[in-house]
């Protein structure tokens, strides 16, 4: 029993590092394929030749990122299978396809559009090559649409009927992609990508306005992603409001873990702003709390009464101390992101967006803020999940595979190691080419770099004189 | 119309397609991975790699579309299948990883360009031998019971598995030899040349090795392959493995560029179309049929509708860029 439980407990770990890892990417890759089609828009509307070299900046950062999201999506999609068996068996015919139009929607954009991104500019012309980044861009967003329908469908199931074996079949295909929580997940995470980006591109031009305030490129690039930051982060203040209200809809014990609330409070729940959850004890120990907030932000009432875990049963509790620490992560981070934007919109009213020191310092700070706020939104919405795989009707202890637990372990140690050696190597590569500055007549991706993310590249666009040439 | 035909029997051909495609086409760029030490630094291992750069990305994506395709449409199989080969499934992901990222990162670092070297030949190594274990446990059989695995960690290791595990390295190898006598001129075409001849002997070795040992593994397969009358049938494989062996060695020593490679791939079709005799209509070999691990018609039909409209695209848009990049693959240019 003991042994079940450990591979069960390792078999988790290791599909949060995987996951956790592999969200990073894409959650970049989104963001920046959308920055890539502004800027080239931008390029052909105004003529301005800032706008390309920047362009070609980014690309170069962005083929190594997809890269890397490819190689860590590769393991996500056999992992089902090998560590949660009897959840694959399950939920295939319902989530099965889901993912497959996913891998589909992805292949078709790789084979198709991604090698003119990169190569194509000098071969098809500019309004072809615009095409082809806006379809990169609509691509990356169409996996995004396809993982977060299986997302969401685990979180608020419905549209499907429970057959003989005890599998999951579909009933309404409609009602299961668009189930209750995924307009809101959908929204919720693809403006976190954007804000991720935004931080990226907004610390890349910070760290060289700090070395050059006259830089053009980096003002540029500053400016824009100040520009996203203020208009963006209030509203994904908003949309994550709305998310947390389905939630408490749908998810009410998810809730209460955010929360930390343990016990009911029938005329007006408070904010628990800190303290630490103990779970054992069923609550909040030195709790810092504004009274009857709670039920203002979610009931929009002072008075209203919330429900606590001691409605629920103990053996559906999630593990409170991650969910509600995850969650106040989350927000705090939200928060400095309103703040950054606020802070360089009275920066700009006053004419020194580039030249105050300070705000380039905050903003560089914030560079990694947005990945660490995907991840611990991430954690809140899974662990919040828990004790469930499919919420209230699969139990994760009931999905894993038969599996021993040293197996489980050799592979965790496997995995952790691989991934820090490889992906450690990639970051250190992309913050390489960060640190240079931007500059007049950017070149693009070198043209005899073999870029693995080229896909299947079209020869259209990669010139017969200089394509293929050794990697020296 | 759509319920005339029986979707879970079309759907198997589409994921049996997947799969060989997935095997010949990222086959011989893990062939030149495994070649890769015998080839010289600098323009000899440059030219080999360029020469799969811009195709074995979008190879690769033929494994995640089978293991989609078969968690969509056959989450039984895909239940069973994946623990009990566990060990050689999470060793052929962490060594496509290695591959992976070897082909940008030993460009962006010369520095260190022999590790990234070492990386692709041994990710591409691991990767080889993984898919031959899998297919190899696989055929000797594995413990079900009630819808899942009921045997250890190990028992994907035999000697049979290892058999099937070397003769897929020597086999891809070969893919990747005469990939490169097709599209190499010069000494890098002649050394490919004389490892193609060993390579081909060695796979036609092993494939003749499993070939004969598997019939023995289970009564099933050897119902299939030798009783009356479809003996006629399935004779046909093995002389036809004879011929294309025979045209094989002969088109080498006569100097031949493509027909190498295309004997090569018609070698894996016809063992490909030996394992289907083999195992059809199961997909775990004597334990579950296709019937039984299929996924409601709702599922197969909804899957269809896009996969009908994708793959044949897919598939015109791989076909184009493989008739673009034909020809010699040049140090100084592209011709």
């Amino acid at each position: 029993m003991l042994a079940n439980v450990d591979a069960l407990l390792l078999a988790r770990c290791q599909f949060g590092f995987t996951v956790a890892f592999h969200i990073v990417f894409p959650a970049f890759s989104i963001g920046l394929a959308s920055y890539l089609a502004v800027l080239e828009g931008l390029w052909l509307a105004t003529g301005r030749q800032v706008f390309i070299d920047l362009f070609h900046y980014w690309i170069k950062i962005f083929a190594i990122a997809f890269a890397m999201g490819v190689v860590s999506g590769l393991v996500m999609s056999y992992q089902f299978g090998t560590n949660w068996s009897v959840y694959a068996d399950k939920t295939g015919p319902v989530l099965g396809p889901l993912m497959a139009y996913e891998v589909l929607s992805a292949f078709f954009l790789e084979a198709g559009f991604l090698g003119v991104m990169l190569f194509g500019m000098s071969k098809v012309g500019p309004r072809l090559h615009f095409l082809a980044t806006l379809m990169v861009a609509i691509g990356t967003f169409f996996s995004a649409f396809w993982i977060l329908s299986v997302n969401s469908w685990m979180q608020t199931p419905q549209g499907h009927a429970v057959n003989a074996a005890g599998q999951f079949v579909p009933a309404d295909w409609w009602a299961i992609i668009f189930n209750p929580s995924f307009p809101y997940r959908l929204v919720h995470m693809v403006l976190a990508a954007y804000l991720t980006t935004a931080l990226v591109v907004g610390a890349v031009g910070a760290w060289h306005l700090l070395r050059n305030r006259t830089n053009g490129g980096a003002r540029t690039m500053f400016s824009m992603a100040m520009w996203m930051l203020a208009v963006v982060a209030p509203i994904q203040i908003l949309a994550g409001d709305a998310h947390g209200l389905n939630t408490l809809e749908h998810q009410p014990t998810k809730v209460m873990a955010m929360e930390g609330h343990f016990e009911s409070h029938p005329d007006g729940a408070p904010l628990i702003l800190f303290g630490l959850p103990d779970q054992e004890a069923g609550t909040v120990r030195y709790a810092v709390e504004v009274p009857k907030l709670s039920s203002l932000i979610l009931k929009h009432g002072l008075n209203e009464p919330l429900k606590g875990l001691d409605t629920v049963p103990r053996e559906n509790w999630p593990p409170v101390p991650v969910v509600f620490w995850s969650f106040r992560v989350m927000v705090s981070l939200g928060m400095l992101m309103l703040l950054l934007g606020c802070l360089s919109l009275l920066a700009r009213f006053k004419g020194r967006l580039y030249q105050w020191a300070p705000l380039h310092r905050f903003a560089l700070a914030m560079g990694p803020a947005g990945f660490v706020a995907v991840v611990a939104g991430w954690i809140t919405t899974e662990v919040g999940r828990q004790p469930f795989t499919v919420y209230g009707l699969l139990r994760t202890a009931e999905s894993a595979s038969p599996l021993q637990a040293p197996a489980v372990a050799a592979s965790l140690t496997a995995f952790v190691l691989v991934y820090f050696a490889v992906f450690g190597m990639g970051i250190l590569y992309i913050l390489h080419l960060m640190a240079k500055s931007p500059h007049r007549d950017e070149a693009g991706l070198e043209p005899g770099a073999p870029i693995r993310t080229a896909g299947i590249t079209p020869a259209s666009s990669i010139g017969s004189d200089h394509a293929l040439r050794p990697a020296e | 119309m759509l319920t005339d035909i029986d979707l879970t029997v079309v759907w198997a051909l589409i994921i049996a397609f997947a799969v060989f495609a997935y095997i010949v086409m990222d086959g011989f760029d893990l062939g030149i991975g495994i070649l890769f030490p015998a080839f010289r630094p600098g323009h000899e291992r440059d030219t080999a790699m360029n020469s799969i750069a811009p195709v074995w990305d979008g190879n690769e994506t033929w494994l995640v579309l089978g293991g989609g395709g078969l968690f969509a449409v056959f989450p039984l199989a895909y239940a069973v299948i994946m623990p009990a080969l566990y060990a050689p499934i999470i060793a052929m992901l962490l060594g496509l990883i290695f591959r992976g990222v070897a082909f940008e990162f030993r460009w962006r670092d010369p520095r260190h360009r022999a590790l990234w070297d070492a990386a692709f030949t041994g990710g591409s190594v691991v990767a080889a031998l993984a898919q031959g274990i899998t297919l190899g446990a696989l055929l000797q059989g594995i413990k079900v019971e009630g819808r899942g695995y009921a045997g250890g960690w190990w028992d994907w290791l035999t000697p049979f598995s290892l058999l099937v595990g070397l003769g897929i390295l020597c086999g891809y190898a070969l893919l990747g030899a005469t990939w490169l006598v097709m599209r190499t001129e010069g000494s890098l075409q002649e050394r490919s040349r004389v490892f193609s001849l060993w390579l081909g002997a060695a796979t036609v070795a092993a494939i003749a090795a499993v070939s004969a040992a598997t019939p023995f593994l289970e009564g099933k397969y050897w119902e299939r392959w030798f009783s009356m009358p479809s003996v006629l049938l399935t004779a046909q494989v093995p002389l036809l493995v004879a011929a294309a062996s025979f045209l094989f060695f002969r088109s080498l020593r006569q100097g031949g560029e493509r027909t190498p490679f295309l004997l090569a791939l018609g070698l894996f079709l016809l063992s490909f179309i030996g394992l289907g005799i083999s195992i059809f209509p199961d997909v775990v070999p004597g334990r579950i049929t296709i019937w039984e691990a299929a996924a409601p018609h709702s599922s197969q039909v909804f899957l269809l509708v896009g996969a009908s409209v994708l793959i044949p695209v897919i598939l015109i848009y791989t076909a184009y860029s493989y008739w673009v990049f034909r020809g010699k693959v040049g140090v100084t240019g592209y011709h």
